[in-house]
């Protein structure tokens, strides 16, 4: 196609971009500012970013975080790749619909729903069994339950796309069904499966209303202190946490797709050989 | 004995892999289905039968619905005060019109915004294709809390664009547009931007140029090729971008909470102050299922039928 385009719908393209970025930008850049003063320039300093590794509480709460989204992550990928096998491969189970819908349903529930419906069923489940308790074990359950509907999503489509007939291959030589699967189409999956790790701990990272709502005194995740930060007024040293947080994001982001789109050509150059 | 065993042998062994060919699947499935079942299903349950409840000075805060009294009977004490609050107090309703209101003109303003950025980019090559792919992806993946307090840095009353106003002897004093309602769609429509983009891109990279190219040829202008040709092919892609936007921004309460003024109440603030600020979780409960029954529940039923259409 032509790269020629009206003015007006270029100018409407740099303008939706240039609205996305520069908050993003003018925060990082501030971020730097010696002065504790926020509209006021007081040269180069990275101050705020020593400041964090002295406070208590942010590294507490970085810590929690990574935790969290580490372990919510890996169970997310487990689930969510088993109910994306689940649906793809079984024509009909007792209990399909179900799974469909409640794979889906994450992504139409609003946050502060799941939140307050998770947390009275771990109140409740406290008062009968004495556990959970709230705090890390809640927050990872109620992250897991959400990010298995991402993972499911990103794994079901590149389980389609999978050719079923070289795992029927591997079990006509004789690999059975978990070796035959292990061989033939985890790999071909793999990259949806780094995919759907990376999605589920930056959206576990970043969550803030369900993790409000089913945490308990003393376990703040870092956006509930970022939160309360932010809403109590401005403090320079959250610029610095932002900064650090949107930039190792990014980073991730960016190597996930770089990793991903290296996996595809090799893929498809291998299928050239082996064509010819 | 030996002997016996060894006959045996193969056949426990057939026997365990006609187990597995027969049950095996339930390996995969159970997991994930018992998971969600009890950590996403059945919290639902818990929520209805608490919004029977009423609040009380204990822990957990509210009354028994189910109880079991001394002579050995079950007892059901189901109030319904807690719903008929919420059609009594105004908040409720006022809220629940405000959070469709917002979420709707948003999402049609992401659309005016989007469209034209999906159409730009996918006339583009491909290799600036990819760039700007992601260019817009990239402030997906960064955290929504983060990006909201970014703009805030922006609009507030000493933020960069008051000024920068101010320095060029544009505007006397600084404009006021934190905690307004202006504030919130702008938050609201910088947070979704990418949600709208994406599956617009999508089908209008999909569309079949040619068919312009006939248009043009037989005579009609670009401002009709596109009404006629480019917008109805493009729609699932803005039916898909418009559910994007809205679904989530209807719930949204980060944007109201941090930009938004006190009149802003969406229902997804209100709930949130029912339950950290007033403690009172039966209405809380009440007000999710309210929002399960009346926003939720039509949408889903509505992308039900809606993907249904699509696959026929």
């Amino acid at each position: 196609m032509s790269e020629r385009f009206p003015p007006l719908l270029f100018s409407i393209l740099c303008f939706g971009i240039a609205v996305l970025y520069i908050p993003i930008v003018v925060l990082i850049g501030y971020s730097f500012n010696a002065s504790e003063l926020v509209n006021v320039w007081g040269g180069f300093s990275i101050a705020w970013y020593s400041e964090l590794l002295h406070n208590r509480q942010i590294l507490n709460a970085a810590a929690l975080s990574l935790e969290v989204g580490v372990v919510a992550s890996t169970g997310a990928v487990i689930l969510g790749t088993l109910a994306a096998i689940a649906l793809t491969r079984y024509r009909t189970f007792r209990g399909k619909l179900l799974l469909t819908g409640m794979v889906n349903a994450p992504l139409v529930m609003p946050e502060v729903v799941t939140g307050i419906t998770q947390l009275l069923l771990f109140v409740s489940m406290l008062q009968f069994f004495g556990w959970p308790h709230r705090g890390f074990t809640t927050i990872v359950i109620a992250h897991v339950a959400f990010c298995t509907a991402y993972v499911t999503i990103t794994v079901q489509s590149r389980l389609l796309s999978a050719d079923r007939s070289l795992e029927e291959a591997a079990m006509d030589l004789g690999a059975g069904p978990v070796r035959a699967f292990c061989d033939t189409t985890l790999p071909i999956i793999a990259p949806a499966l780094a995919a759907g790790w990376l999605l589920s701990f930056t959206l576990s990272l970043d969550d803030l209303v369900i993790s409000s709502f089913v945490s308990g005194p003393g376990a703040s995740t870092l956006p509930m202190v970022i939160y309360s930060k932010v809403k109590l007024g401005l403090s320079p040293d959250v610029n610095a946490l932002a900064s650090i947080i949107i930039c190792v994001v990014g980073l991730c982001v960016l190597l996930a797709g770089y990793l991903m789109r290296r996996a595809e050509r090799k893929r498809q150059f291998e299928i050239q050989m082996a064509d010819r | 004995m030996n002997v016996a065993a060894e006959a045996l042998a193969p056949r426990r062994r057939r026997s365990g892999r006609e187990f597995m060919e027969r049950y095996g699947h339930w390996l995969i499935i159970l997991p994930p289905l018992l998971f969600l079942i009890v950590f996403f299903l059945v919290p639902f349950a818990f929520a209805l039968k608490i919004s029977f409840a009423e609040t009380a000075i204990r822990v957990p805060p509210y009354t028994d619905v189910l109880s079991i009294t001394p002579d050995k009977h079950i007892q059901l004490s189901l109030s319904l005060g807690n719903y008929k609050y919420l059609l009594t107090d105004e908040v409720y309703a006022v809220s629940y019109m405000y959070s469709l209101r917002t979420a709707f003109f948003s999402t049609l303003i992401c659309l005016l915004i989007g469209y034209p950025m999906a159409y730009a980019m996918s006339r583009s090559s491909k290799a600036t294709q990819n760039v700007l792919l992601l260019i817009i992806i990239l402030p997906f993946w960064t955290s929504f809390l983060l990006r909201v307090y970014a703009l805030e840095g922006i609009i507030r009353e000493n933020g960069l664009l008051n000024t920068a106003l101010l320095r060029f002897g544009l505007i006397d004093h600084p404009l006021k547009i934190m905690r307004t309602t202006f504030a919130v769609y702008l938050g609201i429509i910088y947070s979704y931007l990418p949600f709208m983009v994406l599956p617009l891109f999508a089908t209008l990279e999909k569309l079949d140029h040619t068919l312009l190219e006939a248009a043009a040829d037989l005579g009609n202008p670009p401002w009709r090729a596109f009404l006629d040709i480019t917008l109805p092919l493009s729609m699932p892609g803005v039916i898909a971008g418009s559910m994007l936007v809205f679904i989530p921004a209807i719930g949204e309460f980060v944007i109201p909470s941090l930009l938004g003024g006190p009149d802003n109440l969406m229902i997804g603030r209100v709930l949130w102050d029912e339950f950290f600020n007033n403690r009172d979780w039966p209405v809380a409960s009440a007000v999710a299922i309210a929002f399960l029954v009346l926003l939720v529940g039509p949408i889903a039923l509505y992308q039900h039928y809606n993907v249904k259409d699509m696959e026929v």
